[in-house]
This record gives C-alpha cells, sequence and structure tokens, in this order.
C-alpha cells in the first residue's frame, strides 16, 4: 500500500519507502481564453510494486498529471509547478536531454488507444526493439530479439514473425498487448497506464488486467493506473484517488474507497456504475450537471454546483471554502465524518445492491 | 507490388485509349468541319475536296478511328510523308508531324518542371518543416510571413520584376533562354535559372504553408507522442516518426502539380517567351491547329495517369498500410 499520509498543499518529504512522489502539482495551460489550470494542487505517492489507480471523468486532470510526469507536456504552452520525485530525483526541473534517459527506461506509459499510439510506419518489432537499443546500447540484433521475447512474454503467438508485422495487421487486443511489451522492454521501475482497456472489449479487456498483474509480479513495477472504469480499478489497484477538476477529492486503499466511500463525487461515480444483479427497469443514475470550465472554477469546493448534499453542509461553507484533503485514508468534503458514514450506509449503499 | 503496378498500369492503358476515343470523336467525327479548319480562309470547293481525300475524312468515321489510334502504336502514311509512330497526327499550318513538334518542345518544359520542383521541393518543404520544428519562433515566423507575401504574388507579376532588375537595368544575366543541356550545360542552366528560379518561388511559398501544417498536425499524433515517451529524441521523433506522416499530402500535391506542369506551364512560358508545351498548346487552340491541340491533351494526359501512378506508388512507400490494401 502507498502512504497517502501527507496533506494537501505540504510540502513534506518523501518517505523512503514513495518511489513517485507529487508534491502540490500544479499545471496550468495558456490557452486562448486565458490560463487553464488542469491540475491545482496535487500530492499523492506510489510505492514499489504497488498499483495507484486515478479515477475520475474526462477534463478532470488524471491524464495531465501523468504526462507531466513523464515531462511529454508541451513546455511552451504548459507551466508546471510544485515537485515531482521518482527516488528523491525531482523531475520538473530535470533537462529535456536527461528526462530522455529516464522515459521508456525507469518509467514508462501505456497509452489508450493503440491503433494511434502505435506508429503506422514502422513493424511491431522495431518499435519495441528501438527504445532497449537506445536505452541499453544494445545492438541492432539483441534489441530485436529482445522484442521478439517481450512479444512472447505478453503472449502474442508466434512472436518472431509476428514482430515483423505492422500495428495494422495485428487485432486491437495484440495491439495492446505490443504497447504493454513496447513500455516493459527496458523493465520500468515506474509504469503509467492511461486507460490501457477504455478501446478493447469485455474479454480482451480481462487478459490485459490480468497480464499487467502478472507482469507486476515479475518486474515489480509501481503502476499508476488511469481509468474511469471503477469495475477496473477494484481488479488492479491497491489504493485509488479519486480526481475531480484538477484535484484529489478522496483517497484510501481500495476496499476503503469502493465499501466505504466518503465523498459526493466519488458516490455519483459508484452510482452511475451499471450493475447486473439491479432490476433492469430502473434507469442508470448519472451525476447531475457537467464538470466545470476549468478556465473559471467554482469557488469553494469544486463539486458543490454539481452536489445533491451541500444542503447538509449548512451555510455556504461548499461555496467559500475549499475542503482540505486530510490525512491517510480521507476526503476533501465539508460533511462531518458521521454524516459521511451514515448517508453511504442509508443512502448509498442500499442503491448498488 | 509488382502486381499492384501491372493492374495500374493496365488501368493507365485502358484511361488513356479512352481519352484518346473522346479525344478523337469531339475534335473529328463531331460536327467541327475539320476539314475547312485544315483548309484555311478562302478555301476553294475542289480544295477542300482535296483536303477531305487527303485527310481520310470521306472513309466510315469507324475506319478513321482504327487509323487514328493505330497510328499512335504503328504510326502511319500521309500523303504528304511517313508519320512514325506514336503518329499524333500532323498540323495544318507547319505540316509537322505533332509528335515530332511535342519533342522539340519538350526538354523546355521538362526543365522547368524537374528545375522547379527540385527548388520549391528543397526550398518550400524544407522551410515548412523547419518552421514546423520551431514553431511559434522567430524563424516560423518569418518563414509563414513570407510564404504568406510570396504566395499572394503571380509569375507574370514577378517574371517582369526579375527580368528588368537582372537583366534589362543591371545586365547581371542574359534573357532567359533555352539551351539543350547536351549542347551546353552550362548555358542551359544558366539560360534556364530565371524562369525556374520565378517559378518555384510561387510553388515554395504553397509548400512552405503545407508542409509546416501537415507537419505541426503530425507532431500532435499519438504515435508520435507514444515515442516520445520511449525516451526517442525531439529530432528523432521527428524526422523518423512525423516527418513520414507529413509527406503524404505532399506527395498528393506534388504529383498534381507536377502532371499539370508537364502538360504544360503556360504562364511560365509566355512569361519569359519560352517554346514549351505550354505555349505549343496555346498556339493549338488560337490557330485552330486541331491535330496539334489533340496530341498536346493526349499528351498532358499521359503524364496525368503516369504521374498518378507514381504518386500512388510513392504512397506505398510511405505508408505500409496502403501496400497490402
Amino acid at each position: 500500500m502507498s502512504t497517502l499520509t501527507k496533506i494537501e498543499g505540504e510540502p513534506v518529504p518523501a518517505g523512503p519507502e514513495s518511489f513517485l512522489s507529487v508534491r502540490d502539482l500544479q499545471v496550468t495551460f495558456a490557452t486562448e481564453d486565458g490560463p487553464v489550470k488542469a491540475v491545482d494542487g496535487l500530492s499523492f505517492d506510489v510505492r514499489r510494486g504497488s498499483t495507484l489507480g486515478i479515477v475520475g471523468e474526462s477534463g478532470s486532470g488524471k491524464s495531465v498529471t501523468n504526462l507531466t510526469i513523464l515531462g511529454l507536456h508541451n513546455p511552451r504552452t504548459t507551466t508546471v509547478d510544485g515537485e515531482i520525485l521518482l527516488e528523491g530525483k525531482e523531475l520538473i526541473t530535470t533537462p529535456e536531454k536527461e528526462m530522455e534517459k529516464l522515459r521508456g527506461n525507469r518509467m514508462a506509459m501505456i497509452f489508450q488507444d493503440p491503433l494511434t499510439a502505435l506508429s503506422p510506419f514502422y513493424t511491431v518489432g522495431w518499435q519495441i526493439a528501438e527504445p532497449f537499443q537506445k536505452h541499453t546500447g544494445a545492438s541492432k540484433k539483441e534489441a530485436w530479439q529482445r522484442a521478439v521475447d517481450m512479444l512472447e512474454k505478453v503472449g502474442i503467438p508466434n512472436p518472431k514473425e509476428r514482430a515483423k508485422d505492422y500495428p495494422h495487421q495485428f487485432s486491437g487486443g495484440m495491439r495492446q498487448r505490443a504497447m504493454i511489451a513496447m513500455a516493459l522492454v527496458c523493465d520500468p521501475d515506474l509504469l503509467i497506464a492511461d486507460e490501457p482497456t477504455t478501446a478493447l472489449d469485455v474479454t480482451v479487456q480481462a487478459q490485459i488486467l490480468d497480464l499487467l498483474k502478472d507482469l507486476q509480479q515479475e518486474f515489480g513495477s509501481a503502476i499508476v493506473f488511469i481509468t474511469h472504469d471503477l469495475g477496473v480499478i477494484a481488479d488492479v489497484a491497491d489504493d485509488i484517488m479519486v480526481m475531480y477538476a484538477g484535484r484529489a477529492v478522496e483517497r484510501g486503499t481500495v476496499d476503503e474507497v469502493l465499501r466505504s466511500a466518503q465523498h459526493p463525487y466519488t458516490w455519483g461515480l459508484l452510482n452511475s456504475m451499471p450493475r447486473l444483479d439491479s432490476d433492469l427497469s430502473l434507469p442508470l443514475e448519472p451525476i447531475p450537471g457537467t464538470p466545470p470550465s476549468l478556465l473559471s472554477p467554482p469557488s469553494g469546493c469544486r463539486f458543490h454546483p454539481r452536489c445533491t448534499f451541500r444542503d447538509r453542509v449548512g451555510g455556504s461553507r461548499c461555496v467559500e471554502e475549499v475542503p482540505a484533503l486530510g490525512q491517510g485514508r480521507s476526503s476533501a468534503c465539508h460533511l462531518t465524518a458521521e454524516q459521511k458514514r451514515t448517508i453511504y450506509l442509508d443512502e448509498i449503499r442500499p442503491g448498488l445492491g | 507490388m509488382l502486381q499492384f503496378i501491372l493492374r495500374r498500369v493496365l488501368g493507365a492503358v485502358v484511361t488513356l485509349f479512352l481519352i484518346g476515343a473522346a479525344t478523337f470523336f469531339l475534335f473529328v467525327a463531331a460536327p467541327s468541319d475539320y476539314a475547312s479548319l485544315a483548309c484555311g480562309k478562302d478555301c476553294s470547293p475542289q480544295r477542300l475536296a482535296d483536303i477531305r481525300e487527303a485527310l481520310g475524312l470521306n472513309l466510315p468515321i469507324a475506319q478513321q478511328f482504327w487509323d487514328f489510334m493505330s497510328g499512335i502504336v504503328t504510326g502511319r502514311d500521309f500523303p504528304t510523308g511517313h508519320c512514325p509512330a506514336p503518329c499524333l497526327g500532323q498540323s495544318f499550318y507547319s505540316g509537322d508531324m505533332v509528335w515530332s513538334t511535342i519533342m522539340d518542345r519538350f526538354p523546355v518544359t521538362m526543365t522547368l518542371t524537374v528545375g522547379g520542383a527540385i527548388v520549391f521541393l528543397v526550398v518550400g518543404v524544407g522551410a515548412g518543416m523547419l518552421a514546423a520544428y520551431r514553431q511559434a519562433t522567430m524563424v516560423d515566423k518569418i518563414a509563414t510571413g513570407a510564404s504568406m507575401v510570396l504566395s499572394s504574388f503571380q509569375i507574370y507579376f514577378l517574371g517582369p520584376i526579375v527580368l528588368t532588375v537582372l537583366v534589362y537595368s543591371t545586365g547581371w544575366m542574359e534573357d532567359p533562354k533555352y539551351v539543350p543541356i547536351t549542347d551546353d550545360p552550362v548555358g542551359w542552366f544558366i539560360g534556364m535559372s530565371i524562369p525556374v528560379c520565378v517559378m518555384a518561388t510561387i510553388f515554395t511559398a504553397q509548400y512552405t504553408r503545407m508542409a509546416r501544417s501537415s507537419m505541426i498536425e503530425q507532431l500532435a499524433e499519438d504515435q508520435v507522442r507514444t515515442a516520445r515517451a520511449k525516451g526517442m529524441s525531439n529530432r528523432y521523433v521527428f524526422f523518423r516518426y512525423a516527418w513520414r506522416g507529413s509527406l503524404i499530402p505532399i506527395v498528393t500535391v506534388l504529383g498534381i502539380d507536377i502532371s499539370s506542369m508537364l502538360g504544360g506551364a503556360v504562364v511560365t512560358e509566355l512569361t519569359f517567351s519560352l517554346q514549351g508545351i505550354g505555349q505549343l498548346a496555346v498556339a493549338g487552340a488560337t490557330t485552330k491547329d486541331l491535330p496539334l491541340t489533340m496530341g498536346v491533351m493526349l499528351f498532358g494526359a499521359f503524364f496525368i495517369l503516369f504521374i498518378n501512378i507514381l504518386t500512388d506508388i510513392t504512397y506505398a512507400f510511405i505508408d505500409p498500410r496502403v501496400r497490402l490494401s
């Protein structure tokens, strides 16, 4: 389990066991309409060998956070503040040339859509061999052999021949396997998976998740797993961080967050999940409203315009005061701990079946 | 691959045949009075009859069509002499064989096209790529600005200015003229450098803008981001991943431009008084020299089809997805 014992915004030094530490991360895009704060004061830790699941709607800042960790944001239009520590090494200030040596080597990324994320111009084998050759200084032949081995490891049949194929000759699931092989080719310590199963059908999705878990056991990598699918996160993650409008709103272990959710936004996410055992005539219950524009985010708690429980807080606290995300298992909401518990038990859980 | 090429060549031959047929029926078989055009003004009935006889216009249409089409492949005999294959007929005015007239003019057009293409590809695409690589910097702004200004110019505007400056007022260079490259390579180069550069300048502007926007589009692609996520350097990603994708729209437009230039760069040729295919087409049309017009048309059609095949083959080399479909 990763350590989630830091208060948002507080520059606490990373614990010895945390492999990746993000401290008060702020990512701002300059757009024609003005600055957009896509990530606003985010802190989290990931321990070696563990998986952190980041959940949230589109535009909540999940992907931006992870692109920033790898330094793949556009430096011309993006301002990054805060700290990103990879084993104590500060990444934000690391020069591009050095980042290149880390990317694909010590930290790698699996992207959502393997069809567009793989280059149509080069063979699958070469695309896997390329980073290995660059980072290890292996010969072309050795790198190719390594690519074939990796394809075998991720379960591609007849890898020797298939390595010579182009991505368009692979099926969707095989492409994602190839993508995983590519990310793992240099045994990275940190693997960021950005919705790696969203573009796949359900059976293939399960296979890919199993594969990722197996490979994590073998390589002992830390994984950051981004998704909007709570079902997927329950399957793979050790810890969960729920993000809304550029901020973390709740975190804890998988069991804590999924079995006793504390934040109204998490409740909304749980409610909007389809269940096989529920009455089919009951419509799914979406969260009312739409995610806010980050050009002018709502004051106070960013979720307050869509929150059905703000009356229970009383007064104008939700509108005026930013709720803090406390230590460890916590949620950024003005409801009292007792309220959170009783609302979840009495009103939310029965609806989840 | 070979099968693909064969199929395309076969298709092109069929298309060329159909274009030949269409040309023939438009000009000869349609009631355009081919004979009186050949005869010219103040034509006596006797002379008209002679011409009809000489051109074979009294024969059945099918026979005439066969003579015309087979003449292209095997050559044919006219009363005034033999017309070797590929025979496109005989000019009404000069009496020369159309094919040999075209061949006389073709080196001029070829020089303009190839020379121009080399200049605008190297300078235009190069500047566009550089602008994309250094996006939003001074280099980008200069390249974008210059291409905006230049693309609003026309050859008949820029041409005379360049001629006035370099030739008429300073005498630094001689009037552009075509010297066969086999006779005098240096003279060929110098003689054609002004027309080639002026024409290329206009194209350069377009290719700069196109290369830049195509490259910027490619740089935003997921596959480029993946390559960066693998730790490949920016320069490597630019040249190995983004560049390749950005070539496809450039090759498309290049194919269209080259085939139309080989069919005659009329404005450039007129501006610099060069005797190329373009001037020939204009002469054919204005003097109602039907065999010449038909010949130039077929010649242009051939290049459009030929370059089209080349373009498709180039796609297959750039993008493996094209190869197998």
